[in-house]
């Protein structure tokens, strides 16, 4: 038996990778994806005094701390049965939606961006930022980086810092927002919005206006049926910050709707001894194994899943746009992984116009943003969407507000099981008995992980930014009898 | 001048410090200017065995970020060093061994056991953990092997400069930078940061005043303009090094230490704990009865996980024993 590995995240040898086997005729048995590192924050949070976790638990993760910084700040809300003022509750959304736009243009231009701009084959060398900036022009790449530095900006403001912040506490925040910092966010969220509108165009003319790109994004190798699961709010619109988590069926059909308190009766996590990260999966259906359709338990997040989990968008401009790719790609739910891409610019687009929002709330540079606790601390769950899907803090406490345990299902954890489904697919497509493995077939088997935008820092640590591939393919006695990597000949 | 030849490394850490390197913004291009970046995980495709390749001190500076905790991480850490001429721990866990340094108050079989078996959300009546080789169906599939013990940095290879911080911030990663353009590094040894401890940079009134009630950080809505300590509200300042600009004081919250001691200073929570001490009025202890001085130091919850947030591996005593 062969055996195929590739190790495409950027960190060493080791750190996060794919074996795919193949069979005495050549094709695809099995792929597995292996994150090998664990980090162990669920022990050593146990113990500290449970106001500290929101400043703990962010460095899960030096690209989405916000996320964690948020998720835990909900959670320590409800061990202390504390409900924070309403003004804090919206600094609060609009400095996680500031986040959600940090991220997804990151992802977008870094990442998804250059494989349609260049193409899914083009050289290695120019499949980058610099080579997508050379294409689309350097005043785009310009607004890339200013928009991107805005997000930051805010989030500095508010958070004290843009990486592990500070400002979320049981009952809400440290410090209002000022009237000079209003105006400072306000003017930067609108140009955001314009910002997300120039995104959605150039992903229309790049990709939707290029029948070879909309026929890959429609192909079967880059489509899977699962559940999907994501927040929403009380008219079933999506919200990254507050709501219900609302799961639907392969057919958009509402499956499970639950408070974040509740998850424990809907969801679980399954443990394989040959990676560090569990495999969350629908509790009521049951761990069937890295199987799709309606049997299995297995449940996507993230952009895509959050849309198809909802009714829509809370904002004008991001509505119509979700309208628009549920027309063009047969209605909802769409299962197109690739998919994944479009959902993620809708979401940025509403991030930018919910931002508007908040800062044109009157309340949201009125001074009261802290509710004191006076119950007795027990237990709480915080959830929130991170850019990559749903994520859970769990908490319990002592009486005296000390951390007992503590349970966390991260947000790339959730698509675990999805992702590597997603590529055993992909693979089976491509790698064939008698075709030789080319630089760009490992890069088709790439953008279907790549899709999910795995925050491989909540799991392995990598970062978004070019993810180089290499493949390495063993004989059955175990001797290398090829490699291949995108940037070394 | 010759191009420096620059190393930029990640090891058991969150990707925090390569965000900060990238948020150094147009400061990147001057990086590039006066140096080559031989190794860097997140942008460059080069592999381990480059730098196993290249000769012995050919690299001329690598920043490594993240702590020790696998015998891979160690690996590398062993194999850089031999390649680099100036070693830089960079951010609070290659300094300090940071916030996954707290993993050594448990071990590894702990940490499994709660996060596979115990925690609420798992299924796994067969107790079944992560291995380091797997037999599938296929074939063999190998996991690293994680350690009881998270060391920093210096606990695993010699290291000439240390950049604090979690993360570290712009202006220090701009003062470095400058600092290689220039070719003129500071003694070896050298944390950068301010020499003074935080509270030399605090923005913050400060009396003499003593306290008797401490109050944790949810407990009272703090006067933006008065010392932390003094409201009551524990605050790393006096055993931090300064040089952050105290951006958390800024945002309202106390500072959590993660520049590590003040200069001089080995152990910082020893440190802290004088500190407290004086505030709280404890230095003439003999004046107060025991129990009063027992029931002031009550207050202070979770004294080791607060004064040793970021600094657990490099304290006197730095793991629980198992």
């Amino acid at each position: 038996m062969k055996r195929i590995v590739i190790d495409p995240f950027t960190r060493l040898e080791g750190h996060g990778r794919i074996d795919i086997f193949l069979d005495d005729d050549g094709n695809v048995a099995n792929a597995y994806l292996r994150v090998p590192e664990f980090r162990g924050f669920e022990k050593f949070c146990e113990g500290r005094p449970v106001e500290e976790l929101p400043r703990i638990t962010p460095r899960i993760c030096g690209v989405c701390p916000s996320a964690h910084h948020m998720a835990s700040a909900k959670a320590v809300d409800a061990v202390f049965h504390v409900d924070p003022p309403s003004a804090a509750k919206k600094v609060r959304e609009l400095y996680y939606s500031a986040h959600m736009c940090h991220s997804h243009i990151a992802h977008f231009y870094a990442l998804a961006a250059p494989d349609f701009v260049l193409g899914p084959t083009a050289d290695p060398a120019e499949r980058n930022l610099l080579g997508l900036i050379a294409k689309v022009g350097l005043e785009t790449g310009t607004e890339v980086i200013k928009h991107r530095a805005y997000a930051q900006d805010i989030q500095a403001v508010i958070g004290g810092k843009a990486t592990h912040s500070v400002c979320g506490l049981p009952g809400g925040v440290s410090k209002a927002v000022t009237e000079d910092e209003r105006r400072d966010f306000e003017e930067k969220s609108k140009s955001m919005v314009e910002f997300g509108k120039l995104s959605l165009k150039i992903f229309d003319d790049v990709v939707l206006k290029n029948k070879e790109y909309v026929d890959l994004v429609v192909s079967d190798m880059y489509t899977m049926k699962s559940y999907y699961m994501g927040l929403v709010d009380a008219s079933n619109k999506v919200n990254f910050y507050e709501g219900d988590v609302r799961v639907v069926d392969s057919d958009g059909k509402e499956f499970a709707k639950f408070k974040p308190a509740n998850y424990l009766d809907y969801v679980a996590e399954h443990v394989e001894p040959w990676t560090y990260l569990k495999f969350p999966f629908l509790k009521s259906i049951g761990w069937k194994g890295l199987v799709e359709g309606k049997d299995s338990g297995v449940y996507r997040v993230a952009p895509l899943a959050r849309l198809n989990a909802a009714d829509g968008m809370a904002t004008p401009l991001a509505q119509a746009e979700y309208e628009r790719m549920y027309q063009t790609l047969g209605g909802r739910p769409v299962h197109h992984t690739l998919a994944m891409h479009w959902a993620r610019l809708i979401e940025t687009q509403y991030a930018a116009e919910r931002m508007v929002e908040l800062c044109q709330d009157p309340e949201i540079t009125d001074p009261n943003v802290r509710t004191i606790p006076t119950a007795t601390p027990d237990e709480g769950v915080g959830i929130i969407e991170a850019p990559r899907g749903t994520l859970i803090h769990h908490y319990q406490t002592d009486e005296h507000g000390m951390t007992k345990k503590v349970n966390l299902i991260v947000a790339t954890g959730n698509n675990n099981a999805a992702m590597c489904m997603s590529i055993k697919k992909v693979a089976q497509a491509l790698i064939q008995k008698g075709k030789e493995a080319t630089e760009g077939m490992l890069n088709m088997i790439e953008m279907a992980y790549r899709a999910y935008d795995p925050c491989i820092a909540c799991a392995t640590h990598s970062l978004p930014g070019q993810l180089p591939l290499e493949v390495v393919i063993y004989d059955a006695k175990g001797k290398e009898v090829k490699r291949l990597s995108q940037y070394l000949s | 001048m010759a191009k420096l030849k620059l190393a930029i490394y990640w090891s058991a850490s969150c990707g925090g410090c390569d965000v900060a390197i990238l948020d150094i913004k147009e400061k990147i291009l001057q990086v590039a200017e006066i140096a080559d970046i031989v190794f860097w995980p997140i942008a460059l495709d080069f592999k381990r065995h480059h730098v196993e390749a290249m000769e012995d001190k050919s690299i001329d500076v690598c920043l490594f970020n993240g702590a020790v905790r696998t015998s891979e991480q160690e690996e590398m850490a062993e194999l850089l060093r031999a390649k680099t001429k100036t070693m830089v721990a960079f951010g609070s866990c290659a300094h300090l061994g940071g916030i996954p340094g707290l993993s050594n108050f448990s071990n590894r079989a702990q940490a499994f056991e709660r996060a596979y078996v115990e925690a609420q959300s798992c299924d796994n009546p067969d107790k079944v953990f992560p291995q380091t080789i797997t037999n599938v169906a296929e074939g063999e599939l190998e996991l690293p092997e994680w350690w009881d013990t998270v060391k920093a940095l210096n606990q695993v290879v010699d290291v000439e400069y240390y950049i604090p911080g979690c993360p570290p911030t712009v202006p220090i990663i701009s003062q470095v930078v400058d600092a290689l353009a220039a070719g003129q590094l500071p003694p070896v040894g050298t944390v950068f940061g301010s020499d003074k401890a935080l509270c030399e940079e605090c923005p913050r009134t400060k009396g003499e005043k003593k306290i008797d009630k401490i109050y944790r950080p949810h407990e009272i809505i703090p006067d933006p303009e008065k010392c932390f300590l003094e409201q009551g509200i524990i605050c790393m300042g006096p055993a931090t090094r300064g040089g952050c600009d105290a951006q958390c004081i800024k945002a309202n919250m106390p500072c959590r230490g993660c520049f590590g001691p003040t200069p001089g200073v080995t152990d910082q929570g020893a440190k802290m704990v004088s500190a407290v001490a004086s505030i709280l009025g404890l230095e003439n202890e003999k004046d107060l009865p025991a129990e009063r001085v027992e029931e002031l130091m009550d207050q202070i919850k979770d004294p080791a996980g607060t004064f040793y947030r970021f600094a657990l591996p490099t304290a006197m005593i730095n793991r629980k024993r198992m």
